[in-house]
């Protein structure tokens, strides 16, 4: 008995990695901007996951009979004013990268997900407020907010996250609504709400799966946004502190000041930010198509 | 029309009041001001008392809600108040940089504009050739190169080919328009490039969209230069779009402003407003997110304006 049932599970199991193979060969060959943004993109997860196996030095370390040294064999990338092997605080840095986007796109397009959800199902006065509240938000340019929570919290890594999920919010709420809002008079809601079942096992199982693809969209389109941000804010002596290697950083700074003598220090980190950009810009915009053709342009 | 931008103008009253009112509240609801934060900056030791003193003086130790109708009430005025940093009118440390910051934005949009509109209508015109992908390229690169990093290329370019960087201290168009533009067109073009990427995407688009319409089959038929056709026919309609896209993007703009400032050592609002972060300048920084996000309420009316305008289709309410 317990055989079958294992074997039935394991069957499923199968078939579902096999469907989901099978999907991104198809987004591969249909859309190969797309796939080469994911293939960018999976270079950065490995290269943040495996960073203290292939970085060559340790990201910290000053070395000051090594500084400002050129691009060569023993540092691919040159050193910085104090030393440091830029590649290695370029393969550190997408640690900082990927852990801020990820964290601020997921809890901020979540978050905005659920109180636009919840909004579009109540209705009326509920409704209202939220969403006077959410337009209140909105009246900000996204990094002035992000500067105004900054302001509030201080520096350092989990204040820049909330500083960044912040202006999400209300982004992701505004398009989460808009699709629930039509979700909440389709019969399939009214035959749960006629089933009595609560507020909260509506919201959170019966329409919250079907905003699932605008939900995915718009946590990819934060999240080029989300490492740009992040890159800014440190740029600005606003974001993660030093010594945590982060692009943005790295060119905060020392990167002008040692323009001519060690343009490297300048170069390197803003390549990687751009390209982390661009591929997760590229994914987006194909997932986008993929799951949505009504959004397409031309 | 006229009833419509009086209705619009109302609405940005209690707009304004409840950005001013969850700015004012976030700031001074958490620990650390700036009396202290300037003791401790200074290395002396500051008795108490004196500490109290300032405090009274910058009027921290009233209850929040007298501290918030006192703002209001300057504002009201045009008063923002004194900056609890410098201990100058804010409206003074504002004044003195709002020329640069404006010039800034004003050259960005053009740089935008004048990338933007003939680049996507060229993609337009030669959809699927190699020119249309460069075009497309180049805009989707737009959106992922920071401007602060553009800015440093640019620099970096100056001095090593050229040794040479553009002047530090400001000088006004209308004193030396050399020396403005020397300093200025730089930024400007960081500032822009990645302001066009999102207007050069829609330009192509709507431009492709419009010339499938039958009213250019018309023009077409009737015989008219392609030219005329083009900037007279296409362009026109194409460009209504654009111009709500440049509106919208002008948070970026302000972000960009914001970074490019700093890279290029330019004394403008997007400076003092992170030098009044950094200083925990409460009024300050009140003051300039109330002034910005006054700018980008106004921005997105005055583009609906212009669209109303210039589309009789449109017809408000």
């Amino acid at each position: 008995m317990q055989d079958t049932v294992l074997a039935a599970a394991r069957h499923t199991d199968t078939g579902r990695i096999h469907r989901w193979s099978a999907a991104a060969l198809r987004f591969a060959r249909r859309r190969p901007l797309g796939a080469a943004g994911a293939v960018i993109i999976f270079v950065m997860i490995a290269a943040a996951a495996l960073a203290n196996l292939i970085s060559p030095y340790e990201p910290l370390v000053t070395d000051y009979g090594a500084m400002l040294q050129a691009p060569s064999a023993a540092h691919w990338l040159g050193t910085d004013s104090f030393g440091r092997d830029v590649l290695s605080r370029i393969i550190y840095g997408s640690r900082t990268a990927l852990f801020v986007g990820f964290c601020s796109s997921f809890f901020g397009a979540t978050l905005g997900v659920v109180i636009g959800v919840t909004s579009a199902y109540f209705g009326g006065k509920t409704d209202l407020i939220v969403q006077r509240f959410m337009d209140l938000l909105l009246s900000f340019p996204l990094i002035v907010l992000a500067l105004v929570v900054v302001a509030v919290l201080g520096t350092g890594t989990i204040n820049v996250i909330l500083a960044i999920m912040v202006p999400m919010i209300p982004r992701s709420a505004l398009v989460a609504r808009s699709s629930a809002l039509s979700l909440r008079e389709t019969p399939f809601i009214d035959a749960a709400r006629a089933l009595g079942f609560s507020h909260g096992r509506i919201i959170f199982r019966h329409m919250l799966p079907n905003v699932m693809a605008p939900y995915l969209i718009m946590l990819t389109a934060f999240l080029g946004q989300a490492i740009l941000l992040e890159a800014s804010l440190s740029f600005l002596g606003l974001g993660v502190a030093e010594p945590v290697p982060a692009w943005g950083l790295m060119l905060s700074g020392a990167a002008v000041e040692f323009a001519e003598r060690a343009p490297w220090m300048g170069i390197f980190p803003g390549i990687a930010i751009s390209l982390s950009v661009f591929a997760f810009n590229l994914f987006g915009d194909s997932l986008r198509d993929a799951l949505d053709p009504k959004l397409r342009v031309s | 029309m006229g009833r419509y931008i009086l209705h619009r103008v109302l609405l940005m009253i209690p707009t304004l009041f409840g950005v001013a009112a969850l700015v004012f509240l976030l700031l001074r609801v958490l620990p650390g001001d700036v009396v202290e934060l300037k003791y401790a900056g200074s290395g002396t030791f500051a008795p108490r008392q004196a500490i109290e003193r300032e405090k009274a003086q910058l009027g921290l130790d009233k209850p929040l809600w007298r501290q918030f109708v006192a703002w209001i009430g300057g504002i009201v005025r045009l008063d923002f108040g004194t900056s609890m940093w410098t201990g100058q009118p804010i409206t003074h440390e504002v004044a003195i940089r709002l020329e640069l910051s404006l010039q800034l934005a004003l050259m960005a949009t053009l740089v935008a504009v004048l990338l933007s509109v003939p680049l996507g209508t060229l993609a337009a015109l030669r959809q699927d050739t190699w020119l249309d992908y460069f075009v497309r390229i180049f805009s989707i690169a737009g959106l992922a190169i920071p401007s602060f990093w553009l800015g440093i290329m640019i620099i970096l370019v100056f001095i090593i080919y050229f040794h040479w960087l553009p002047p530090l201290t400001f000088t006004s168009f209308w004193v030396s328009p050399k020396a403005n533009l020397e300093q200025l067109i730089w930024p400007a073009l960081a500032v822009g490039y990645r302001y066009s990427a999102v207007a050069t995407r829609m330009t192509r688009s709507a431009v492709l969209e419009v010339l499938r319409e039958d009213y250019i089959r018309t023009a077409r038929a009737k015989g008219l230069w392609e030219k005329v056709v083009l900037t007279r026919h296409a362009l026109k309609n194409a460009l209504l779009p654009v111009i709500t896209v440049l509106g919208l993007e002008f948070a970026f703009l302000v972000g960009g402003l914001v970074v490019t400032e700093q890279v290029f050592n330019l004394n403008g609002i997007g400076k003092l407003f992170v030098e009044a972060i950094s200083q925990r300048d409460y009024t300050m920084v009140q003051s300039l997110v109330l002034l910005t996000s006054f700018v980008f309420i106004f921005v997105n009316f005055a583009v609906d304006l212009v669209n109303a305008w210039l589309d009789p289709r449109i017809r408000y309410q």
